[in-house]
């Protein structure tokens, strides 16, 4: 919302000055985006009068022009290049040393085609007053030479943009927004004038409305009206706040909307036909509007209608067939109510934004209605003639009187702010609100008709907080309950803060990345429920919910590749999705590794990601989530997305907490990224709980005084029999003295057979009450190798 | 017996090595030795001549043998230093590879922000990304059809199947709803998540994290909201004079509602925060709206509180200097390298939360 100083000033009389009432204005919530000073880069512009203006000698285009700037000495020899460059006119002229708006060029003197040069005659563009850039500015004849350009042009004035928060549908007019600042002391606000213009005859058309879509319209006819170009103060007035002046009948519409937030429409009389009837779309119905569009309507639509149909699309836009054009002389205007709701449905289908829609979107003042047509009838009768005739009316005022009861002690106990009641009362009754103090200190209060956003107590609240100044509201700390605080967050949310942490000190860094992907990725990672794709989505590569968090990793690895970057290694601990209900969404751990996982080096061996490595990265975070690391089984049954023959899934009973492994050479290839690529996801959510055990204390450490002891023992077992399986029955054999168990060589080859391998495990003894003995100790090993032989069906090798 | 002391060290002395050394001690000290064969011809000596003759043989048994271990010392360390000296590695070559993860920068922020509001008594708490319009919209006070919900861009999902309207949620403020639906006041909790909205330019993206609070007791007003702010943002950014301007604006759920500026200076392209004069966006609040409070079972005639709301990667931006938005989400190891966090920098305010 734009206006200038001295438009605000027809409103407020006051004595602040541009920075104090651009102040107010942002801590009344009317946010200044921007104040717009044209008078300051506009003041070396002069009016002057082209004296004589011959044919350049070497350029058919050039003229020579004599400019008298009227600082009383002799014109200016200035070479113009403008079509319109002629004798007699009066022109924008700039002296040398002048900065062009629009360039940013200083202007110099200078010799064009061999002629001298003393400064330019602006066009339009040049000013950054419009695009027009045909011809130069041509003032009218009675312009002062020498005067300043832009005080003549009324664009001396300060112009001032506010951000309108949707509530103040008040403030879309320059009124509100004086009585704002009229509220918070920052001056006076000026009567408007109210004098209803009598009708001298019956209106010829008249009007019904049949949709609650339209609760009230007011009409009236105009006829013998002279339409044309609207007077200068008018056009300049508009024109300061970037609205282009079209005709004078259209020009005081627009000035009534933006003066007191009251949209209006002119329709050409003569082009009515029949009467108006304000009733809902037909489906198959067009209208023609006056941007020029045509738009199909349908029934969810308010239209203004006549005989032949549509006209005009309610508190939207007005049609381009019974528009006003420069030979309307009869006229009917129209002011009306529109619900706000399906205003802002048929603007935001049609895709429309003009000024009416706005307005009437936000809601405008119900009692203004007449005061809106009796307004612009005075505009209409003074700038084009002619007689008005009654008013005609459809429907009524919709009640809007409610009553709000106010105890002004809520403005310290929400407001956090003693203000005393009579600075209350004085506040709301600025603001128009109508206050009756009830017995016991309360207030009834009525707001008023233009500020349907208020309708409870805490709206009062705000009110009196905003004009008086949030500035003054005290800053209080808040209290606590103890001096000591509590963690804030919970086991499971403490989980997600510590895998993260886990997989970063592992080396992997952590990416987010969007929740959503194209389907053809979510494809690869298993079919996405029909719940999850997306009805609008933003564009074809972001259209379903992700199932998994490892495409848009993958996918990035493939790019930090592409970059150079080969060696990768990322993680996200974040959402992935299985249904759209709240327990359909799963807090994943996930990552990848590509590349090398040992580069090039001097001391090591170079050496490719493999699965071990996602293995690993998988313990990590079940460990730091708390999962009991010893527990866990591991089966090969891993999803689709990984090698079928080089990936695990981690168990704990029956419930799947995550998977590892590498990444499918298919989906790779799908994803156009280069392997090996390994990968690992786990549940955070499906990691059990820690059992409470009563208190912080860990049991009790008890160590054995007896040295521990190590033996190696080799196993040929078929090829397919698991390392897990040896290790699980050598831990069997006896739980009470193996403290641990090692895989520490795996051979297959000469000397173990066919299909078969040799499995190296070392074992680690720790007796608790007496050292061992060599027959102990060859006692438990015997033990260890039965304990094998039936797991397995292998045997010792010799 | 001079000339033999002088002998003896002259030739402990010359001793090339160890096994040298230890000849001289056998021919001096040992039990043939010249010093030994001295020692056994005492016994022919009057008792004086014994005495001092035996006082000198001793001195000389003790000087020879302590230049015999001092030479012994030298020789050793000679030897070390030799093998040591072909033991000599380049020590300039790189060390043996190991990766370093970072953090996400919108972690670690989140970190802090959790670290601050702990302070300020604040529990976390969090909620589904996928919402229906009642706890995304309805409940917050947006009536049906209303403009304030078209600011939002909101991303729909295929209704369900009781009809309900799903979408992404724009904003983390409906597990404010569950909240107050699920747990009685006392509340006090901050709500960091993912939230979405369709836009994508230089400032937006369709996802992006917010932050939000609420506090619903029976006497919290906005003065605390303002003190709760404040000490928020002069702990975040680590400007202990940070000024902070409440602005009235208007939210659906908040009643009085207001936006938050901090103070800042720009200057040639430069952003500085503190008490210059200008300001800055960064924030939306108010006290909940009564509609809002209703709608999630609080009695609104009982209780009250606030509520705010702010985009994590903003302030992220801001206080680290990233200067482009869309970075946040491109996984570029360059960029995770240099504006992302060692793991060990776990913020806290005991040990400070700024790196």
């Amino acid at each position: 919302m734009k206006f200038t100083l001295s438009w605000l000033k027809e409103h407020l009389e006051t004595d602040a000055s541009l920075d104090e009432i651009s102040r107010r204005l942002t801590m009344l919530g009317l946010e200044v985006e921007g104040i717009e000073d044209r008078a300051k880069a506009l003041a070396p512009f002069r009016i002057a009068q082209v004296v004589s203006a011959e044919k350049h000698p070497d350029a058919d285009k050039l003229r020579v022009c004599m400019v008298d700037t009227g600082d009383g000495a002799a014109p200016l020899q200035v070479v113009c290049g403008a079509p319109n460059a002629r004798a007699g006119i009066k022109v924008c002229f700039a002296p040398v040393g002048t900065t062009v708006p629009a360039s940013g060029m200083v202007l110099k003197k200078g010799v064009i085609r061999g002629v001298e040069s003393n400064g330019m005659m602006c066009s339009e563009r040049e000013l950054e007053l419009s695009d027009e850039h045909n011809g130069i500015i041509e003032l009218p004849e009675d312009a002062p030479v020498g005067a300043s350009f832009a005080d003549y042009m009324g664009l001396g004035d300060p112009v001032i943009d506010i951000a309108l928060t949707p509530d103040r549908a008040d403030c879309a007019g320059v009124r509100g927004v004086a009585r704002d600042l009229a509220a918070a002391g920052l001056g006076k606000l000026k009567p408007l004038a109210a004098d209803p213009v009598p009708g001298t005859f019956p209106s010829p058309i008249t009007v019904t409305t049949e949709t609650p879509g339209c609760p009230y319209y007011v009409g009236r006819t105009f006829r013998g009206v002279k339409n044309g170009p609207s007077p200068k103060w008018l056009q300049d007035k508009l024109r300061a706040i970037g609205l282009r002046p079209i005709s004078a009948l259209v020009d005081i519409t627009n000035l009534v909307t933006f003066d007191v937030a009251r949209p209006l429409h002119a329709f050409d009389a003569d082009k009515v036909t029949g009467n108006i009837v304000v009733r809902m779309g037909r489906a198959g119905e067009t209208l023609k509007a006056l941007n020029g569009k045509e738009y199909a309507l349908d029934d969810t639509m308010v239209v203004i209608a006549d005989d032949a149909g549509a006209e005009a699309l309610g508190g939207i836009i007005g049609g381009e067939p019974s528009g006003c054009t420069e030979e309307t002389t009869t006229v009917f205007l129209e002011a009306a109510l529109f619900d706000p709701l399906r205003v802002a449905a048929t603007g935001r289908r049609l895709g429309i934004d003009s000024d009416a829609r706005y307005r009437l979107e936000r809601g405008v003042d119900p009692e203004a209605v007449v005061a809106g047509i009796e307004m612009a009838s005075r505009l209409i009768l003074e700038l084009c003639g002619g007689e008005a005739s009654e008013l005609v009316f459809a429907g009524a005022v919709p009640e809007w009187r409610r009553t709000i009861t106010l105890r002004p002690t809520r403005q310290k106990a929400l407001g956090g702010i003693d203000l005393a009641v009579d600075d209350q009362a004085r506040i709301l009754a600025d603001l128009g609100c109508v206050l009756t103090p009830n017995a016991d200190g309360t207030f009834a209060v009525v707001p008023p008709s233009w500020r349907a956003d208020i309708y409870g107590e805490a709206d009062l609240v705000e009110e009196i907080l905003r004009v008086h100044g949030y500035d003054f509201i005290p800053a209080t700390p808040m209290d606590r309950a103890g001096t000591v605080t509590k963690p804030a967050v919970d086991a499971r949310q403490r989980r997600t803060v510590t895998a993260r942490r886990a997989l970063a000190a592992r080396g992997l860094s952590e990416a987010v990345t969007w929740s959503f992907l194209s389907t053809e990725v979510a494809g690869l990672f298993g079919a996405a429920h029909d719940g999850l794709v997306l009805v609008n989505p933003i564009s074809s590569d972001l259209t379903v919910m992700r199932p998994s968090v490892l495409p848009n990793l993958i996918q990035a690895a493939g790019r930090n590749a592409d970059r150079g970057f080969a060696d990768v290694g990322l993680f996200e601990v974040g959402p992935a999705y299985r249904t759209p209900e709240p327990d359909g969404q799963d807090q994943i751990a996930g990552g990848v590794r590509a590349g090398n996982a040992v580069p090039r080096h001097w001391a090591e061996k170079e050496r490719a990601v493999d699965a071990y490595d996602a293995k690993a990265d998988a313990l990590a975070v079940l460990d730091a989530a708390g999962a009991p690391a010893g527990n866990l089984q591991i089966t090969t049954d891993a999803p689709g997305w990984y090698h079928p023959g080089r990936s695990g899934t981690l168990r704990l009973g029956p419930t799947v907490l995550g998977w590892f492994g590498e990444v499918h050479p298919s989906i790779l290839d799908a994803l156009k990224v280069k392997g090996p690529v390994v990968a690992f996801e786990v549940f955070l959510d499906k990691v059990p709980a820690p059992k409470k055990k009563g208190g912080t204390a860990k049991p009790l450490l008890t160590l054995s005084a007896f040295q521990p002891v190590e033996r190696d023992f080799a196993f040929v077992v078929d090829r397919a029999v698991e390392a897990d399986r040896i290790v699980r029955a050598v831990k069997g054999a006896d739980k009470a003295l193996i403290a641990g168990v090692g895989v520490f060589d795996i051979y297959e080859g000469a000397g173990v057979g066919e299909g078969r391998k040799s499995v190296g495990i070392n074992v680690t003894l720790q007796p608790a009450t007496a050292t061992l003995t060599e027959q102990d100790i060859e006692a438990i090993g015997q033990k260890i190798v039965a304990a094998v032989v039936k797991a397995t069906g292998g045997s010792l090798r010799a | 017996m001079d000339a033999l002391k002088e002998e003896l060290l002259s030739q402990v002395a010359s001793a090339a090595d160890l096994a040298a050394l230890d000849e001289i001690r056998v021919t001096a000290l040992g039990k043939k030795g010249r010093i030994t064969g001295l020692m056994k011809e005492l016994g022919a000596l009057s008792p004086e001549e014994k005495k001092a003759r035996g006082q000198a043989l001793n001195a000389l048994k003790d000087e020879i043998a302590a230049a015999l271990d001092a030479r012994k010392a030298d020789l050793a360390a000679a030897h070390l230093a030799k093998k040591l000296e072909a033991e000599r590695i380049d020590v300039t070559l790189p060390v043996r590879p190991e990766t370093e993860g970072r953090i996400h920068p919108i972690s670690q922020t989140i970190d802090e922000i959790v670290a601050i509001f702990a302070e300020m008594g604040f529990t976390v708490a969090d909620g589904p990304d996928i919402e229906d319009d009642f706890h995304n919209f309805t409940a917050l006070n947006f009536p049906v059809g209303h403009p304030a919900r078209d600011m939002h861009d909101t991303f729909y999902l295929p209704d369900a199947a009781d009809g309900r309207k799903m979408l992404l949620r724009t904003h983390t403020s409906p597990v404010q709803v569950r909240t107050m639906l699920k747990k009685k006041p006392p509340i006090r909790v901050i709500i960091p998540g993912r939230t979405f909205r369709s836009d994508y330019d230089m400032t937006h993206t369709p996802m992006f994290h917010q932050v939000e609070g609420l506090v619903i007791d029976e006497t919290t007003n906005m003065g605390h909201l303002k003190g709760c702010l404040i000490d928020f943002c002069r702990a975040f950014f680590d400007v202990d004079d940070l000024p902070l301007r409440f602005r009235p604006s208007f939210f659906p759920f908040t009643e009085p509602s207001a936006e938050v500026d901090i103070g800042c200076l720009r200057k040639g392209g430069e952003l500085k925060l503190g008490n210059f004069g200008d300001w800055l966006e960064i924030l939306g609040c108010g006290m909940v709206h009564p509609n809002v409070l209703e709608a999630c079972g609080v009695d609104s005639t009982k209780y009250q509180g606030f509520a705010f709301g702010m985009g994590i990667e903003r302030i992220a931006m801001l206080k680290y200097g990233i200067p482009d938005l869309r970075t946040f989400f491109e996984a570029d190891l360059r960029w995770l390298k240099h504006y992302g966090f060692v793991p060990l920098d776990v913020p806290s305010l005991a040990h400070g939360l700024t790196r």
